[in-house]
């Protein structure tokens, strides 16, 4: 592989591993919330990706990529108000199980409105490759880095400095000091919900295009989104800056294992997929907190 | 200036019988009036039973009892956190000012006034002591009372000023006592309850959170101290009450139930003739343990 390949993969694998970094963000920002893994995730995925889909013919592109957005962030909040926050009795296990079979009812059901379509939804951008320098980058993925770099520094500063980081960071350690701080968990959790649906909402942007995958609207994005777990796990579930780094490692494993078949034929053409997950497999055997995983400090 | 008038009405138990006459109510406005409280943990397991409890303005109570006795179920209770131990009151009121807490969101409580130090200090260890206090102040009516609560703080915990910047799980034991009290008054409590604020700690420190607490009454908030220290809290407290299996055993002015046989061999672990024996028992005990258990308990 010569330089320009390499440079050539390396950055379209961060532009990819920067929507998994928004992806994988928005899983754990619920899960140090609420302790639940969201299941459903792939399915915010798709219905922000609806809503543009729907609208961009008649309102355009950047007002029906808003409304997707708001949409997602939306089906987020009336998953967790409508359905965990009544549930909240429940253990978290059960709650993870509730969310995979919301994730079933709703991706079934955009799968069947969009039918044999299979649209791709990033009209501005896509299949518009930019040359520099002699490397071929997709323009989806080299805006994806941007816009996915520009949301995660204003999410950590907001995390950091914010009264909602504070709150925020203060339930995930301790839901009950926090509670008697008057920290309100209700809303905490549901401005959690909120802002990894409006995360979904962003990354579908990117994902349902045919510079990403080549996977349309539909099964084939919702599968993609799942990346988003190994990208979660292996940076440390309960860990912000563990999900960004997962993210760009799962995008460029992914990039670089895809162009590397050609020399390892035996792996199948598919290898990188599961290279993803090796990946994952290989960093929870040597910490099995994930990369960035929390380890108590405690004095004793 | 220290008010006496903290008012509990016993439940009528053996303890009592035997015990001075500490089950007097008296006629003051109490700012939480805590009435036929019964507390259950799941569908079988009583905590508190029928237990009443008045705390003034200004006063400050001391809540003793051995392991199990419902100490930190009383002050669940008080301050709306029994849902998260899936514990609830299955009979009572708690009214704080007048106005009902019994069914509020902890939150909630926290903006009416009333403000919980939890067992075992419970600091966000991964955050900074600054970021800790921050978050304390998140529950501060206004902005203007966050800062004076911010100074008042600083001024009564200097060490937290110059460790600002300190993870809290780091802190020493007593530090992180000291930063779980600056917390809470973070968001200028009018009543603070502090569950076993002497756990853990050397008597040195015991000592100085003693100090601390007598100084934040004396500034005008009202305290619930729960306490297996039973010097320390009769030391510190106007009042007592003894929980003993949910039930309240033994009521009345701390001074008086210090001196009270009953108090000195169940809970002291004296059997003194005369006040000046069992403050010279108490003297050569701590100087020898520090920290005096409660006997009944011990073993």
């Amino acid at each position: 592989m010569d330089l320009a390949t390499f440079v050539q993969l390396f950055v379209n694998g961060l532009g990819k591993g920067a929507v998994y970094a928004l992806l994988a963000l928005g899983f754990v920002i619920i899960f140090k919330a609420t302790e639940v893994v969201n299941f459903a995730h792939g399915s915010l995925v798709l219905v922000g990706g609806y809503v543009v889909y729907a609208l961009k013919d008649t309102l355009g592109w950047p007002a029906a990529a808003l409304v997707g957005i708001v949409s997602a962030a939306l089906a987020g909040l009336i998953l967790e108000r409508g359905l965990l926050a009544n549930a909240r009795s429940a253990d978290h296990n059960s709650l993870a199980l509730l969310t995979i079979g919301v994730d079933v009812i709703i991706t079934e059901e955009i799968v069947r409105r969009v039918g044999a379509d299979i649209p791709f939804i990033g009209d501005p951008y896509d299949s518009q490759p930019i040359q520099l320098a002699g490397v071929t980058i997709f323009r989806t993925q080299a805006i994806a880095l941007v816009v996915g770099a520009v949301l995660i520094t204003a999410f950590f500063l907001a995390f950091r400095f914010s009264n909602w980081g504070v709150a925020m960071r203060a339930q995930a350690e301790n839901k009950e000091a926090a509670a008697l701080m008057g920290i309100r968990s209700s809303r905490v959790t549901a401005t959690a919900w909120l802002v990894a649906g409006a995360l979904a909402g962003v990354a579908v942007l990117f994902m349902a295009t045919q510079d990403f995958s080549g996977a349309g609207l539909g099964r084939g994005t919702h599968a993609i989104a799942l990346i988003a777990f190994p990208a979660a796990i292996l940076g440390g579930l309960d860990s912000t800056a563990g999900a960004i780094v997962g993210g760009l490692i799962v995008g460029v494993t992914e990039a670089l294992t895809s162009a590397n078949v050609d020399f390892l034929p035996f792996l199948g053409p598919e290898f990188s997929k599961s290279a993803v997950f090796l990946v994952m497999l290989v960093v929870l055997v040597i910490r099995p907190s994930g990369l960035f995983g929390t380890k108590e400090l405690s004095r004793v | 200036m220290r008010h006496t008038m903290v008012g509990v009405r016993s439940a009528g138990t053996e303890l009592e019988a035997k015990g001075p006459d500490l089950g007097r109510t008296t006629g003051y406005a109490a700012v939480l009036s805590v009435r036929g409280l019964s507390v259950r943990y799941g569908r079988s397991v009583r905590a508190l039973e029928d237990v009443d409890v008045e705390v003034p303005e200004d006063g400050v109570l001391a809540v003793l009892g051995g392991n199990g006795a419902g100490k930190s179920t009383l002050l669940r209770a008080v301050s709306g956190t029994l849902k998260l131990h899936r514990g609830a009151i299955t009979a009572g009121e708690i009214s704080f000012d007048g106005e009902r807490l019994d069914r509020l969101d902890p939150a909630v409580v926290v903006r009416h006034g009333v403000v919980a130090v939890p067992e075992g200090r419970q600091v966000f260890a991964r955050m900074s002591v600054e970021e800790n206090l921050r978050a304390g102040g998140l529950g501060a009516r206004s902005a203007a009372s966050r800062t004076s609560s911010r100074d008042r703080v600083r001024e009564l915990f200097p060490v937290l000023a110059e460790r600002a910047g300190q993870r809290a799980g780091l802190l020493s034991g007593g530090e992180q006592q000291m930063l779980a009290i600056g917390r809470a008054l973070m968001s200028d409590p009018r009543l603070l309850l502090l569950d076993e604020p002497s756990l853990g700690l050397a008597p040195q420190m015991v000592g100085r959170i003693a100090r601390i607490i007598r100084e934040i009454h004396d500034q005008g908030t009202a305290v619930v101290l729960v306490e297996q220290n039973a010097t320390m809290a009769l030391q510190v407290a106007d009042h007592a009450v003894v929980l003993e299996v949910g039930r309240i055993a033994l009521s009345g002015p701390a001074v008086e139930l210090a001196a009270s046989d009953d108090v000195q061999r169940l809970y002291l672990g004296g059997h003194a003739e005369s006040q000046a024996q069992a403050d010279a028992e108490e003297a050569q005990a701590r100087a020898h343990r520090g920290r005096r258990t409660l006997s009944r308990w011990a073993g």
